[in-house]
């Protein structure tokens, strides 16, 4: 705190640490405080807030956890939205191999270039794209009718439309650490390892992948984070057999009227997406500073 | 205008690290000044005091005078030359030349102008819409220098400044740096762990050692009277043989070794142990006190060094004038040394 | 070799998985059937795009989307940019306790920033609408400027500070004429990214929006209350808009 008033000056260091301070209470610590503070308490008539009703407790998380088919969902969207995060590993991978360390500048500026024009748009904009290609008359069903693979059209909308439509939706968030990560990598090692008799399949467990771990966690973590917290996808190529989290949460503030339910079940997303977070860096032994790069 | 520069007792702890202690001296207005010593011996710390940058734990600093205590960088009569001469990179090199007159509040015509005068006095005219990543390395050194000068400094402060050069173009822009000195009259202190560029530029230079001040001199006297044996070693190639005084006479310390009785300058008490110091070009080959198994000898050019090693295994190098070369010992060979008492130096052991 | 042509397989499917999406919504636009599809295709019309210009609500939320976007911008890079600072000179065991705290809204799920900030203001009164669309949005907009800012400070020489106040500059010239122009490049690639980042936004803003209709807001409504081919013309003006954007951005860059 000296070294920024000594670099700055008094007036300029007040305005920045002013800056970070409203920016770290105010829209950091306090929402998420007021959103457990609302996820203890009960639901009340205006009347009977600050009555003797109004107290603490774990009510609303309980109910979460009685309420079988609540619980379903929120279990489904965390094992849903870690098959998201493999799929989109497995997918991305040898990519982001490529493009690192064998692509010619111009193929990765071409490439790169290709890759960002989905993230133009928006991710509404991405989902409807697959809404369209997914469509029970749709091309898709179309194609592969034509091809002969299949004799009627397929209802794709459900966890298979969400899980491509996910997948399509946060490549990029997948692609880009890894890229970075494995692009830091001498070729040197790879060609050492190779000299030394390694199957390629040996260099990337033994070599790559050490050297990129900290640019997979990166994706895995944030691939899982958006997933388990998308609205679109779910809404957008589910069925109602394929409900997520996020529209339960929904529903509870915009349907239900119930906010501190859903505050509850907001935390308890939070919860785990931290956990994940944490769990993850543990597993891979890396720190929050190469994660967010 | 140029100012004097004086430290009085000062002092700088870093935690527990104790950089400088207790250094004194003064820097008298227009004086080509260096301080000189080994990496970590304190030289910019205190070169970094005088300018501001961090302030004495101890002691005060008089920049014409004036004590400088609580005053910033930006508020004294200094102007500093960087070791990486921080240019700005983004600058064009005018403004680069002018950003201290633009600090003064400056017209920006009347700045266009002083930087073109300087790009003349620094031989770069016509370069002052360049960047400074499109020039050489001589060049971006010219520059800084016109940016400290832009400014008309009272202190000129160049912590090491042309280390980054190569051979030729340093030993060019020193000649350039002690004519420009000499041109503008502006005080320079100069930092340096080259003994050869502070003996050669400088009107006295100042010499440190883990933080405490050895001598301040002339570089001859520096190089003809050390004061303490670190500077006897650090100023110029010398040989040191330790023994015992046993005698002193009208100047003159005769020394106990293991080597036989030595003579040499010197006021040291007899019975003191004490160390004789004799640069190599003052050993005389054939004939004298000190007798060396000869194992090379390098042939530098103008000169040739003879390395050998004396009766009680301890180092010794002679140096003999290529004219003499005809003279000088072969490897292999013993050959003894001789010295008048008048150029060697004894110094009592700390 | 098979190698190879396994890997180029590979590379096509992934081709074909990333750009057939697109192509069959780009190639929606021009059909006239009334609901958007490729199967089957009915005829070629330019209908949509005109509908598409013709649709007050679509511009309006578009506008809406302008609006909020610049506001976060306004707000975020100075926040993110002072963020950075702040982070810089903080002492090592400190540092790591802010950053955290710092990066926290980039690992939190969009739906809980917008839930969180909507139940903080609904106690002082208030309610979703822009004020808090540009709150929610900035909360972790100024994430990705920190670290942008941070990236490119850690190439930054300090002694250049130095240099400056040794010629006689104040702090706020040495920040304004020295640091700030180095960084120029960094905050408008952050800038860069808040834009699209707020444009971009769905999972926030769906819950501070109060009555406010942004673009993405806009076109997940149509699906549900009438898709037409309008919105896949919307969407293909958009993804032109980008890519000419991003080869003037290459062919600028190439001229440097």
């Amino acid at each position: 705190m000296r070294d920024l008033y000594a670099r700055f000056g008094g007036g300029l260091a007040t305005v920045f640490l002013t800056l970070v301070l409203l920016w770290v209470a105010a829209m950091i610590v306090a929402p998420n405080l007021m959103m457990l503070d609302y996820a203890l308490r009960p639901n009340l008539p205006p009347a009977e807030l600050g009555g003797p009703r109004d107290v603490r407790s774990l009510d609303n998380i309980m109910y979460l956890a009685n309420e079988a088919t609540h619980r379903a969902i929120f279990f489904k969207t965390v094992w849903a939205s870690a098959l998201v995060a493999s799929v989109t590993l497995v997918v991305c991978y040898p990519i982001a191999y490529w493009l690192a360390q064998n692509a010619t500048p111009r193929q990765l500026g071409i490439a790169l270039l290709l890759l960002i024009i989905p993230f133009f748009i928006n991710e509404v904009l991405r989902t409807l794209a697959w809404f369209i290609l997914l469509a029970f008359r749709g091309p898709l069903n179309a194609v592969l009718q034509w091809a002969g693979m299949i004799d009627r059209p397929v209802r794709w909308q459900g966890d298979g439309g969400v899980l491509a439509g996910m997948v399509y939706a946060y490549i990029l968030f997948m692609l880009l650490p890894i890229y970075n990560a494995i692009e830091s990598l001498e070729k040197a090692q790879i060609d050492a390892a190779r000299d030394l008799g390694a199957k390629p399949w040996r260099i990337h467990w033994r070599v790559v992948i050490p050297h990129a771990k900290a640019g997979i966690a990166t994706g895995c973590v944030f691939t899982f984070m958006l997933a388990a917290g998308s609205y679109v996808a779910p809404a957008l190529l589910g069925s109602p057999g394929s409900r997520w989290f996020t529209e339960v949460i929904y529903n509870w503030f915009f349907e239900g009227g119930d906010w501190n339910r859903g505050a509850a079940y907001a935390l308890v997303l939070l919860a785990l997406c931290l956990a994940v977070v944490l769990v993850t860096l543990r597993l891979f032994r890396v720190n929050l500073a190469d994660v967010a790069k | 205008m140029s100012h004097s520069v004086e430290l009085s007792g000062i002092g700088m702890t870093f935690g527990t690290t104790r950089a400088v202690a207790d250094v004194n001296f003064k820097v008298e207005a227009g004086e080509f000044f260096s301080i000189l010593g080994p990496s970590g011996c304190g030289k910019t710390t205190i070169l970094r005091m005088i300018a501001g940058f961090i302030h004495p734990t101890e002691g005060r600093v008089l920049i014409g005078g004036e004590d400088m205590a609580g005053r910033g960088p930006n508020q004294r009569p200094t102007a500093m030359i960087f070791q990486s001469l921080a240019l700005f990179p983004l600058m064009p090199v005018w403004e680069n030349i002018a950003f201290g007159l633009e600090a003064r509040g400056v017209g920006k015509a009347e700045r266009r102008r002083k930087a073109d005068d300087l790009l003349r006095l620094i031989a770069l005219e016509g370069y002052g819409d360049r960047m400074p990543g499109e020039l050489s390395g001589g060049q971006r050194q010219r520059v800084a220098i016109a940016r400290a000068l832009a400014v008309e400094p009272g202190v000129l402060l160049l912590d090491e400044p042309l280390s980054a050069l190569d051979l030729k173009l340093r030993q060019h822009m020193r000649a350039e740096l002690r004519a420009l000195q000499k041109r503008t009259g502006v005080t320079f202190i100069y930092i340096t762990h080259d003994q050869s560029e502070a003996l050669a530029m400088s009107d006295r230079v100042a010499v440190m050692s883990a933080g405490v001040l050895q001598q301040v001199a002339t570089p001859r006297e520096l190089y003809e009277n050390p004061a303490t044996p670190f500077v006897a070693r650090f100023v110029g190639e010398t040989n040191a043989i330790k023994g015992r005084a046993v005698a002193s006479e009208g100047g003159i310390v005769t020394l106990d070794t293991p080597l036989g009785s030595l003579r040499g300058r010197g006021s040291v008490a007899a019975g003191q142990g004490a160390t004789l110091f004799v640069r190599p070009e003052a050993l005389i080959p054939g004939g004298g006190a000190l007798t060396a198994q000869i194992d090379r000898v390098d042939f530098e050019g103008a000169f040739a060094l003879v390395h050998g090693r004396l009766g009680d295994g301890s180092a010794l190098t002679a140096s003999v004038g290529s004219t003499d070369l005809a003279h000088a010992p072969e490897p292999g060979a013993q050959a003894s040394f001789g010295f008048a008492p008048e150029h060697a130096v004894v110094l009592a052991d700390a | 070799m098979i190698q190879r042509a396994l890997f180029i397989f590979y590379l096509a499917c992934f081709a074909v998985f990333m750009f057939a999406p697109l192509l069959v919504m780009g190639a929606a636009a021009f059909n006239t059937s009334r609901f958007p599809t490729v199967i089957p295709w009915q005829g070629t019309t330019l209908d949509w795009f005109r509908a598409m210009w013709a649709d007050a609500a679509m511009w309006h939320a578009l506008w809406t989307s302008a609006i909020i976007a610049a506001a976060v911008v306004v707000v975020a890079l100075p926040i993110g940019t002072a963020a950075a600072l702040v982070l810089t000179s903080l002492h090592a065991r400190a540092r790591s306790f802010a950053y955290a705290v710092m990066v926290s809204p980039l690992l939190t799920p969009g739906v809980v920033i917008g839930i969180a900030t909507l139940i903080l203001w609904r106690q002082v009164g208030v309610g979703g609408g822009l004020a808090l669309i540009v709150v929610a949005q900035v909360s972790f907009i100024s994430c990705y400027v920190m670290l942008m800012v941070i990236a490119r400070l850690q190439r930054f020489d300090r002694t250049q500070e130095e240099a400056a106040l040794g010629l006689g500059a104040s702090r706020g010239m040495v920040f304004r004429r020295v640091l700030l122009p180095f960084l120029r490049p960094a905050l408008i690639a952050a800038g860069g990214l808040a834009v699209l980042q707020s444009i971009e936004n769905y999972n926030t803003t769906l819950f501070v929006r109060g009555f406010e209709t942004p673009l993405t807001v806009f076109i997940a409504t149509k699906v549900r209350t009438g898709l037409t081919p309008a919105v896949n013309a919307l969407a293909l003006v958009m993804i032109a808009a980008a890519v000419i954007g991003a080869i003037i951005w290459e062919i600028r860059r190439r001229a440097r």
